[in-house]
Protein backbone atom coordinates (compact mmCIF):
# COMPACT_ATOMS: atom_id res chain seq x y z
CA UNK A 1 0.00 0.00 0.00
CA UNK A 2 1.27 3.43 -0.86
CA UNK A 3 1.79 6.17 1.67
CA UNK A 4 -1.34 8.05 2.74
CA UNK A 5 -1.68 11.36 0.94
CA UNK A 6 -4.17 13.95 2.06
CA UNK A 7 -5.88 16.47 -0.14
CA UNK A 8 -4.23 19.26 1.85
CA UNK A 9 -0.73 17.95 1.08
CA UNK A 10 -1.44 18.28 -2.62
CA UNK A 11 -2.93 21.72 -2.14
CA UNK A 12 -6.42 20.48 -2.88
CA UNK A 13 -9.32 22.02 -1.00
CA UNK A 14 -12.43 20.02 -0.26
CA UNK A 15 -15.65 22.02 -0.23
CA UNK A 16 -17.51 21.41 3.05
CA UNK A 17 -20.84 22.06 1.36
CA UNK A 18 -20.74 20.09 -1.89
CA UNK A 19 -17.57 17.91 -1.47
CA UNK A 20 -16.01 19.21 -4.66
CA UNK A 21 -12.20 19.13 -4.72
CA UNK A 22 -10.45 22.11 -6.21
CA UNK A 23 -7.10 23.82 -6.34
CA UNK A 24 -6.88 27.40 -5.13
CA UNK A 25 -5.09 29.86 -7.36
CA UNK A 26 -2.13 31.49 -5.60
CA UNK A 27 -3.57 34.93 -6.28
CA UNK A 28 -6.85 34.21 -4.50
CA UNK A 29 -6.92 35.44 -0.95
CA UNK A 30 -10.27 33.89 -0.06
CA UNK A 31 -10.78 30.93 -2.37
CA UNK A 32 -14.33 29.89 -3.18
CA UNK A 33 -15.66 26.58 -4.40
CA UNK A 34 -15.91 26.65 -8.21
CA UNK A 35 -19.09 24.57 -8.08
CA UNK A 36 -21.20 25.97 -5.24
CA UNK A 37 -19.43 29.17 -4.26
CA UNK A 38 -18.90 28.33 -0.57
CA UNK A 39 -15.74 29.65 1.08
CA UNK A 40 -12.90 27.12 1.05
CA UNK A 41 -10.36 26.36 3.77
CA UNK A 42 -7.71 23.69 4.09
CA UNK A 43 -8.88 23.30 7.68
CA UNK A 44 -11.71 25.10 9.45
CA UNK A 45 -10.27 28.51 10.47
CA UNK A 46 -9.06 28.72 14.10
CA UNK A 47 -11.10 25.64 14.78
CA UNK A 48 -9.46 24.78 18.10
CA UNK A 49 -9.78 28.17 19.78
CA UNK A 50 -13.35 28.72 18.56
CA UNK A 51 -14.34 25.27 19.72
CA UNK A 52 -12.73 25.88 23.14
CA UNK A 53 -14.59 29.18 23.53
CA UNK A 54 -17.97 27.58 22.81
CA UNK A 55 -17.16 24.61 25.01
CA UNK A 56 -16.12 26.71 28.01
CA UNK A 57 -19.33 28.74 27.71
CA UNK A 58 -21.33 25.50 27.64
CA UNK A 59 -19.51 24.17 30.72
CA UNK A 60 -20.29 27.32 32.68
CA UNK A 61 -23.97 27.16 31.74
CA UNK A 62 -24.14 23.46 32.59
CA UNK A 63 -24.15 24.45 36.28
CA UNK A 64 -27.31 26.63 36.23
CA UNK A 65 -28.86 24.19 33.76
CA UNK A 66 -28.75 21.51 36.44
CA UNK A 67 -29.37 23.57 39.55
CA UNK A 68 -32.07 26.03 38.44
CA UNK A 69 -35.62 24.71 38.02
CA UNK A 70 -36.82 23.68 34.56
CA UNK A 71 -40.47 23.92 35.58
CA UNK A 72 -42.45 25.44 38.42
CA UNK A 73 -45.79 23.95 39.43
CA UNK A 74 -48.12 26.12 41.46
CA UNK A 75 -51.45 24.88 42.74
CA UNK A 76 -53.83 25.40 45.64
CA UNK A 77 -51.57 23.26 47.75
CA UNK A 78 -48.44 25.31 47.25
CA UNK A 79 -45.73 25.42 44.67
CA UNK A 80 -42.98 23.09 43.63
CA UNK A 81 -39.86 23.46 41.50
CA UNK A 82 -38.45 20.74 39.32
CA UNK A 83 -34.87 20.53 38.15
CA UNK A 84 -33.74 17.99 35.57
CA UNK A 85 -32.53 15.62 38.27
CA UNK A 86 -35.70 15.84 40.34
CA UNK A 87 -37.64 15.04 37.17
CA UNK A 88 -35.58 11.89 36.77
CA UNK A 89 -36.16 10.98 40.43
CA UNK A 90 -39.90 11.59 40.00
CA UNK A 91 -40.15 9.15 37.09
CA UNK A 92 -37.99 6.61 38.90
CA UNK A 93 -40.09 6.61 42.08
CA UNK A 94 -43.41 6.70 40.21
CA UNK A 95 -42.52 3.45 38.46
CA UNK A 96 -41.70 4.76 34.96
CA UNK A 97 -38.08 3.67 35.28
CA UNK A 98 -37.60 3.46 31.50
CA UNK A 99 -38.52 7.15 31.15
CA UNK A 100 -36.22 7.98 34.05
CA UNK A 101 -33.40 6.26 32.17
CA UNK A 102 -34.19 8.03 28.86
CA UNK A 103 -34.20 11.46 30.51
CA UNK A 104 -31.14 10.66 32.60
CA UNK A 105 -29.21 9.69 29.48
CA UNK A 106 -30.48 12.46 27.19
CA UNK A 107 -30.32 15.33 29.66
CA UNK A 108 -27.53 14.51 32.09
CA UNK A 109 -25.19 11.89 30.63
CA UNK A 110 -25.13 13.02 26.98
CA UNK A 111 -24.24 16.70 27.61
CA UNK A 112 -21.64 15.74 30.22
CA UNK A 113 -19.99 13.00 28.15
CA UNK A 114 -20.11 15.25 25.12
CA UNK A 115 -18.23 17.99 26.93
CA UNK A 116 -15.67 15.53 28.32
CA UNK A 117 -15.18 14.05 24.85
CA UNK A 118 -14.66 17.49 23.29
CA UNK A 119 -12.12 18.43 25.98
CA UNK A 120 -10.25 15.19 25.27
CA UNK A 121 -10.30 15.80 21.51
CA UNK A 122 -9.20 19.43 21.82
CA UNK A 123 -6.39 18.68 24.27
CA UNK A 124 -5.00 15.78 22.23
CA UNK A 125 -5.17 17.82 19.02
CA UNK A 126 -3.36 20.73 20.64
CA UNK A 127 -0.63 18.41 21.90
CA UNK A 128 -0.44 16.87 18.43
CA UNK A 129 -0.94 13.50 20.04
CA UNK A 130 -0.74 10.29 18.04
CA UNK A 131 -2.55 8.30 20.70
CA UNK A 132 -5.54 6.19 19.58
CA UNK A 133 -6.15 8.20 16.42
CA UNK A 134 -8.83 5.92 14.95
CA UNK A 135 -10.65 5.67 18.28
CA UNK A 136 -10.68 9.44 18.68
CA UNK A 137 -12.10 9.80 15.17
CA UNK A 138 -14.85 7.39 16.16
CA UNK A 139 -15.48 9.36 19.34
CA UNK A 140 -15.98 12.54 17.32
CA UNK A 141 -18.47 10.79 15.06
CA UNK A 142 -20.41 9.65 18.14
CA UNK A 143 -20.41 13.16 19.63
CA UNK A 144 -21.91 14.59 16.45
CA UNK A 145 -24.54 11.87 16.33
CA UNK A 146 -25.95 11.93 19.87
CA UNK A 147 -25.71 15.64 20.77
CA UNK A 148 -29.12 16.57 19.38
CA UNK A 149 -30.98 14.18 21.69
CA UNK A 150 -30.32 16.46 24.65
CA UNK A 151 -33.01 18.78 23.34
CA UNK A 152 -35.54 16.28 24.69
CA UNK A 153 -36.14 18.08 27.98
CA UNK A 154 -36.73 21.41 26.26
CA UNK A 155 -39.57 19.86 24.24
CA UNK A 156 -41.03 18.21 27.35
CA UNK A 157 -41.14 21.61 29.09
CA UNK A 158 -42.71 23.23 26.01
CA UNK A 159 -45.52 20.67 25.74
CA UNK A 160 -46.30 20.44 29.45
CA UNK A 161 -46.31 24.21 29.99
CA UNK A 162 -48.69 24.64 27.07
CA UNK A 163 -51.14 22.08 28.38
CA UNK A 164 -51.19 22.57 32.13
CA UNK A 165 -52.73 25.99 32.52
CA UNK A 166 -55.84 25.32 34.57
CA UNK A 167 -55.69 28.62 36.35
CA UNK A 168 -57.99 27.47 39.16
CA UNK A 169 -56.22 24.22 39.94
CA UNK A 170 -52.63 24.34 38.86
CA UNK A 171 -50.29 26.10 36.48
CA UNK A 172 -46.88 25.05 35.29
CA UNK A 173 -44.46 27.74 34.21
CA UNK A 174 -41.03 27.27 32.67
CA UNK A 175 -38.02 28.01 34.86
CA UNK A 176 -34.72 29.72 34.14
CA UNK A 177 -33.03 26.31 34.01
CA UNK A 178 -34.65 25.77 30.61
CA UNK A 179 -32.82 28.79 29.15
CA UNK A 180 -29.47 27.60 30.51
CA UNK A 181 -30.10 24.04 29.40
CA UNK A 182 -31.12 25.05 25.87
CA UNK A 183 -27.98 27.16 25.64
CA UNK A 184 -25.81 24.20 26.71
CA UNK A 185 -27.27 22.04 23.94
CA UNK A 186 -26.85 24.72 21.27
CA UNK A 187 -23.33 25.69 22.39
CA UNK A 188 -22.07 22.10 22.49
CA UNK A 189 -23.55 21.47 19.04
CA UNK A 190 -21.73 24.52 17.71
CA UNK A 191 -18.53 23.46 19.50
CA UNK A 192 -18.67 20.04 17.83
CA UNK A 193 -19.40 21.58 14.42
CA UNK A 194 -16.51 24.02 14.76
CA UNK A 195 -14.04 21.28 15.64
CA UNK A 196 -12.25 19.96 12.57
CA UNK A 197 -11.83 16.15 12.80
CA UNK A 198 -9.09 16.28 10.17
CA UNK A 199 -6.84 17.80 12.85
CA UNK A 200 -6.92 14.45 14.66
CA UNK A 201 -5.19 12.86 11.67
CA UNK A 202 -2.86 15.72 10.81
CA UNK A 203 -0.48 14.89 13.69
CA UNK A 204 0.00 11.34 12.48
CA UNK A 205 1.29 12.62 9.15
CA UNK A 206 4.13 14.64 10.62
CA UNK A 207 6.53 11.73 10.79
CA UNK A 208 5.79 9.76 7.66
CA UNK A 209 6.27 12.64 5.25
CA UNK B 1 -7.91 16.06 -13.57
CA UNK B 2 -7.74 12.64 -15.19
CA UNK B 3 -8.58 10.38 -12.24
CA UNK B 4 -11.70 11.25 -10.25
CA UNK B 5 -10.62 11.74 -6.65
CA UNK B 6 -12.46 12.12 -3.37
CA UNK B 7 -11.13 13.47 -0.09
CA UNK B 8 -12.49 12.03 3.16
CA UNK B 9 -14.50 14.67 5.03
CA UNK B 10 -13.20 13.40 8.36
CA UNK B 11 -9.50 12.77 7.76
CA UNK B 12 -8.80 14.43 4.39
CA UNK B 13 -7.27 11.25 2.90
CA UNK B 14 -7.23 11.43 -0.88
CA UNK B 15 -8.70 8.40 -2.56
CA UNK B 16 -9.70 7.27 -6.02
CA UNK B 17 -13.40 7.46 -6.70
CA UNK B 18 -14.60 4.04 -7.81
CA UNK B 19 -18.01 3.08 -9.20
CA UNK B 20 -20.12 1.15 -6.70
CA UNK B 21 -22.34 -1.90 -7.08
CA UNK B 22 -26.02 -1.31 -6.40
CA UNK B 23 -26.56 -0.25 -2.80
CA UNK B 24 -22.81 -0.30 -2.14
CA UNK B 25 -21.00 2.00 0.29
CA UNK B 26 -17.56 3.54 -0.18
CA UNK B 27 -15.73 3.97 3.12
CA UNK B 28 -12.53 5.81 3.85
CA UNK B 29 -9.59 3.39 3.87
CA UNK B 30 -8.05 5.12 6.86
CA UNK B 31 -10.76 6.30 9.24
CA UNK B 32 -13.78 4.32 8.04
CA UNK B 33 -16.04 7.34 7.49
CA UNK B 34 -18.62 6.96 4.76
CA UNK B 35 -17.34 8.64 1.60
CA UNK B 36 -20.33 8.06 -0.62
CA UNK B 37 -23.06 5.53 -1.17
CA UNK B 38 -24.95 4.21 -4.14
CA UNK B 39 -28.52 5.37 -3.68
CA UNK B 40 -30.68 4.03 -6.49
CA UNK B 41 -33.18 6.46 -8.05
CA UNK B 42 -32.16 8.99 -5.42
CA UNK B 43 -33.69 12.07 -7.02
CA UNK B 44 -37.09 10.45 -7.66
CA UNK B 45 -37.30 8.89 -4.20
CA UNK B 46 -36.20 12.08 -2.46
CA UNK B 47 -38.77 14.08 -4.37
CA UNK B 48 -41.56 11.63 -3.53
CA UNK B 49 -40.66 11.58 0.16
CA UNK B 50 -40.29 15.37 0.30
CA UNK B 51 -43.77 15.81 -1.22
CA UNK B 52 -45.26 13.41 1.33
CA UNK B 53 -43.36 15.03 4.17
CA UNK B 54 -44.55 18.53 3.18
CA UNK B 55 -48.14 17.33 3.31
CA UNK B 56 -47.66 15.71 6.72
CA UNK B 57 -45.82 18.78 7.95
CA UNK B 58 -48.83 20.95 7.08
CA UNK B 59 -51.20 18.60 8.91
CA UNK B 60 -48.86 18.25 11.90
CA UNK B 61 -48.80 22.01 12.33
CA UNK B 62 -52.51 22.71 11.87
CA UNK B 63 -53.95 20.23 14.38
CA UNK B 64 -53.49 19.76 18.11
CA UNK B 65 -50.73 17.40 19.26
CA UNK B 66 -52.13 16.60 22.66
CA UNK B 67 -55.21 17.43 24.69
CA UNK B 68 -55.68 17.28 28.42
CA UNK B 69 -59.11 16.27 29.71
CA UNK B 70 -59.97 17.40 33.21
CA UNK B 71 -63.41 17.94 34.76
CA UNK B 72 -65.24 17.77 31.47
CA UNK B 73 -62.99 20.32 29.90
CA UNK B 74 -60.36 19.57 27.25
CA UNK B 75 -57.35 21.79 26.65
CA UNK B 76 -55.55 21.30 23.34
CA UNK B 77 -52.26 22.56 22.10
CA UNK B 78 -50.69 22.72 18.68
CA UNK B 79 -46.93 22.90 18.28
CA UNK B 80 -47.17 26.59 17.44
CA UNK B 81 -49.42 27.05 20.47
CA UNK B 82 -46.68 25.63 22.68
CA UNK B 83 -44.12 27.99 21.15
CA UNK B 84 -46.48 30.92 21.64
CA UNK B 85 -47.06 30.01 25.28
CA UNK B 86 -43.31 29.87 25.97
CA UNK B 87 -42.94 33.28 24.34
CA UNK B 88 -45.70 34.69 26.58
CA UNK B 89 -44.02 33.20 29.64
CA UNK B 90 -41.01 35.39 28.83
CA UNK B 91 -38.98 32.42 27.64
CA UNK B 92 -38.26 34.03 24.31
CA UNK B 93 -34.95 32.25 23.72
CA UNK B 94 -36.42 28.82 24.47
CA UNK B 95 -39.47 29.62 22.32
CA UNK B 96 -37.17 30.61 19.45
CA UNK B 97 -35.15 27.42 19.86
CA UNK B 98 -38.25 25.21 19.76
CA UNK B 99 -39.67 27.15 16.81
CA UNK B 100 -36.42 26.93 14.87
CA UNK B 101 -35.74 23.23 15.42
CA UNK B 102 -39.26 21.86 14.96
CA UNK B 103 -41.00 24.30 12.60
CA UNK B 104 -38.61 26.58 10.73
CA UNK B 105 -35.81 24.14 9.91
CA UNK B 106 -38.01 21.25 8.71
CA UNK B 107 -40.01 23.74 6.62
CA UNK B 108 -36.87 25.19 5.05
CA UNK B 109 -35.35 21.74 4.53
CA UNK B 110 -38.41 20.30 2.80
CA UNK B 111 -39.12 23.32 0.62
CA UNK B 112 -35.45 23.60 -0.36
CA UNK B 113 -35.41 19.95 -1.41
CA UNK B 114 -38.56 20.41 -3.48
CA UNK B 115 -37.21 23.65 -4.98
CA UNK B 116 -33.92 22.04 -6.01
CA UNK B 117 -35.15 18.64 -7.14
CA UNK B 118 -38.38 19.29 -9.00
CA UNK B 119 -36.99 21.63 -11.70
CA UNK B 120 -33.83 19.51 -12.06
CA UNK B 121 -35.97 16.42 -12.54
CA UNK B 122 -37.92 18.31 -15.23
CA UNK B 123 -34.70 19.31 -16.95
CA UNK B 124 -34.32 22.90 -15.76
CA UNK B 125 -31.82 24.45 -13.40
CA UNK B 126 -33.70 26.57 -10.82
CA UNK B 127 -32.39 30.11 -10.17
CA UNK B 128 -30.00 30.44 -7.18
CA UNK B 129 -29.44 26.68 -7.18
CA UNK B 130 -26.10 26.92 -5.36
CA UNK B 131 -27.38 29.35 -2.72
CA UNK B 132 -30.40 27.20 -1.91
CA UNK B 133 -28.18 24.12 -1.70
CA UNK B 134 -25.88 25.88 0.75
CA UNK B 135 -28.83 26.94 2.91
CA UNK B 136 -30.10 23.35 2.86
CA UNK B 137 -26.76 21.95 4.05
CA UNK B 138 -26.43 24.64 6.72
CA UNK B 139 -29.84 24.06 8.33
CA UNK B 140 -29.99 20.25 8.15
CA UNK B 141 -28.23 19.48 11.47
CA UNK B 142 -30.77 21.66 13.31
CA UNK B 143 -33.94 19.83 12.33
CA UNK B 144 -35.02 17.77 15.33
CA UNK B 145 -38.43 16.32 14.54
CA UNK B 146 -37.46 12.90 15.95
CA UNK B 147 -36.25 14.35 19.24
CA UNK B 148 -39.43 16.41 19.51
CA UNK B 149 -41.48 13.26 18.97
CA UNK B 150 -39.75 11.56 21.89
CA UNK B 151 -40.33 14.70 23.96
CA UNK B 152 -44.06 14.55 23.24
CA UNK B 153 -44.16 10.89 24.30
CA UNK B 154 -42.36 11.66 27.56
CA UNK B 155 -44.80 14.53 28.25
CA UNK B 156 -47.69 12.21 27.46
CA UNK B 157 -46.61 9.75 30.15
CA UNK B 158 -45.88 12.56 32.61
CA UNK B 159 -49.31 14.16 32.10
CA UNK B 160 -51.15 10.84 32.23
CA UNK B 161 -50.53 10.93 35.99
CA UNK B 162 -52.43 14.21 36.25
CA UNK B 163 -55.38 13.88 33.93
CA UNK B 164 -56.72 12.12 30.85
CA UNK B 165 -54.47 12.67 27.85
CA UNK B 166 -56.08 12.86 24.42
CA UNK B 167 -53.66 12.24 21.55
CA UNK B 168 -54.36 14.63 18.66
CA UNK B 169 -54.16 14.21 14.89
CA UNK B 170 -50.84 16.04 14.83
CA UNK B 171 -49.29 13.41 17.10
CA UNK B 172 -49.76 10.75 14.43
CA UNK B 173 -48.73 13.14 11.68
CA UNK B 174 -45.54 13.96 13.56
CA UNK B 175 -44.77 10.27 14.01
CA UNK B 176 -45.21 9.69 10.26
CA UNK B 177 -43.26 12.86 9.45
CA UNK B 178 -40.41 11.60 11.62
CA UNK B 179 -40.24 8.37 9.60
CA UNK B 180 -40.32 10.22 6.28
CA UNK B 181 -37.58 12.62 7.41
CA UNK B 182 -35.40 9.66 8.41
CA UNK B 183 -36.08 8.02 5.03
CA UNK B 184 -35.20 11.32 3.30
CA UNK B 185 -31.77 11.36 4.96
CA UNK B 186 -31.24 7.80 3.78
CA UNK B 187 -32.21 8.33 0.13
CA UNK B 188 -31.04 11.89 -0.63
CA UNK B 189 -27.77 11.82 -2.53
CA UNK B 190 -26.22 15.29 -3.00
CA UNK B 191 -23.71 13.78 -5.45
CA UNK B 192 -26.49 12.66 -7.76
CA UNK B 193 -28.08 16.12 -7.53
CA UNK B 194 -24.83 17.89 -8.41
CA UNK B 195 -24.26 15.49 -11.27
CA UNK B 196 -27.73 16.16 -12.68
CA UNK B 197 -27.36 19.91 -12.14
CA UNK B 198 -23.90 19.88 -13.73
CA UNK B 199 -25.26 18.14 -16.81
CA UNK B 200 -27.97 20.81 -17.09
CA UNK B 201 -25.52 23.69 -16.70
CA UNK B 202 -23.24 22.41 -19.46
CA UNK B 203 -25.49 20.47 -21.84
CA UNK B 204 -22.95 20.38 -24.68
CA UNK B 205 -19.86 19.21 -22.79
CA UNK B 206 -20.03 15.57 -21.69
CA UNK B 207 -18.35 15.07 -18.30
Amino acid sequence: MSRAVTAAELGLLRCHVCSQLSRAAASQREPRCPRCGAGLHLRKPSSVSRSWALLVAAMILYVPANTLPMMRTSSLFGSQSDTILSGVVYFWTSGSWYLALIIFFASIMVPMLKMIALVLLLVTVQRRSRWQVAQRARLYRLVELVGRWSMLDIYVVAVIVALVQLKALATITPGAGAIAFGSVVVLTMFAAMTFDPRLIWDASEDDNG
Amino acid sequence: MSVPLVACHECDLLQREVPLPEGGVARCGRCGAELYRDRPASLDRTLALAAGALLLFAIANSFPILGLALQGQVIHTTLYGAVHRLWDEDMKSVATLVFATTIAVPAIELSALAYLLLPVRLGRLPPHFTHVFRVLQAVRPWGMVEVFMLGVLVSLVKLAHLAGVVPGIALWSFAALMLLMAALTAVFDPRALWKAAGALARPAAPA
